[in-house]
């Protein structure tokens, strides 16, 4: 814990590693669990941070989430270094999907991922640059 | 449902070792995308997959589902089921398509998770 009484913990992505991918979120899941948040709370933390997981997996060179929890709330924030989303709006709308074949047999590609994060958070802010990154700052109240 | 009906119904097989079968789902989420898993998905339940590699398993830890059942005669790699044994995620296998063995299992009362359907069919319909 910080001096504030904040925990902050910071992990790194890899892009295209899918032996490691969703270790991030798992290790989040496992930190809530430890410190008692409500069953209800840590799986909406895991599926929003796996969704953001997944994107820079699939999408982005590298990236990191930092999770900072205080005694009202849960911020999970992920930046990338990728190709940033031209139209964030779009990528919004449930069922759109720029996935590759390849990543659609991975299991991904359902056109899901920001309308999961966005569905499972209490708050939402996508942010990104084309050719430079995304950002996908999310919060959850305890 | 137990995991041992879901087994004899479907002539699946167990592909984990020492897996609790007499442990119970209360619904299914039937998909190949995992992220319509994570979407549509309940704690506790079953994930009907024709999905093999390991981001079904994490879907299962990160959704707090039960199980998987594989369909379609998919079966995961070696590596795939010590993983599964290691987090003791109980893993079966049919050879049915995954119509059919949805249709089969929801016959028997295990229905998925979409709120209307449990209301049209009550609770007779959807054990």
């Amino acid at each position: 814990m910080a001096a504030d009484n904040t925990f902050i913990q910071e992990y790194s992505i890899k892009g295209w590693d899918f032996t490691r991918a969703g270790e991030a979120s798992c290790e989040i899941k496992n930190i809530l669990k430890q410190i008692g948040v409500s069953q209800d709370v840590i799986r909406r933390v895991a599926i929003a941070s796996y969704e953001a997981e997944m994107n820079v997996v699939m999408y982005a060179r590298q990236g990191t989430m930092r999770c900072e929890i205080d005694t009202t709330k849960i911020k999970i924030t992920i930046e990338d270094e990728g190709p940033g989303i031209a139209d964030i709006d779009q990528a919004m709308q449930e069922g759109f999907s720029t996935a590759t074949p390849e990543m659609r047999e991975m299991g991904f590609g359902a056109g899901m991922g920001l309308p999961n994060i966005k569905r499972n958070s209490d708050g939402c802010e996508v942010t990104s640059v084309v050719g430079k990154g995304t950002k996908v700052a999310m919060s959850f109240n305890l | 449902m137990t995991l041992a009906e879901v087994k004899e119904t479907l002539q699946a097989e167990l592909l984990t070792q020492d897996s609790d079968l007499s442990l119970e789902v209360h619904s299914a989420c039937a998909s190949d995308m995992m992220s319509d898993v994570l979407a549509f998905t309940r704690p506790e339940c079953l994930i009907i997959t024709g999905l093999a590699n390991q981001q079904t398993l994490r879907t299962v830890e990160i959704a707090d589902a039960l199980a998987v059942l594989f369909v379609r005669g998919k079966r995961p790699d070696q590596d795939m089921i010590a993983v599964a044994n290691a987090k003791k995620i109980p893993l079966l296998a049919t050879n049915f398509c995954m119509y059919d063995a949805c249709g089969l299992l929801f016959n028997k009362g295990l229905c998925g998770v979409t709120e209307q359907v449990r209301k049209i069919l009550g609770k007779d319909g959807c054990r």
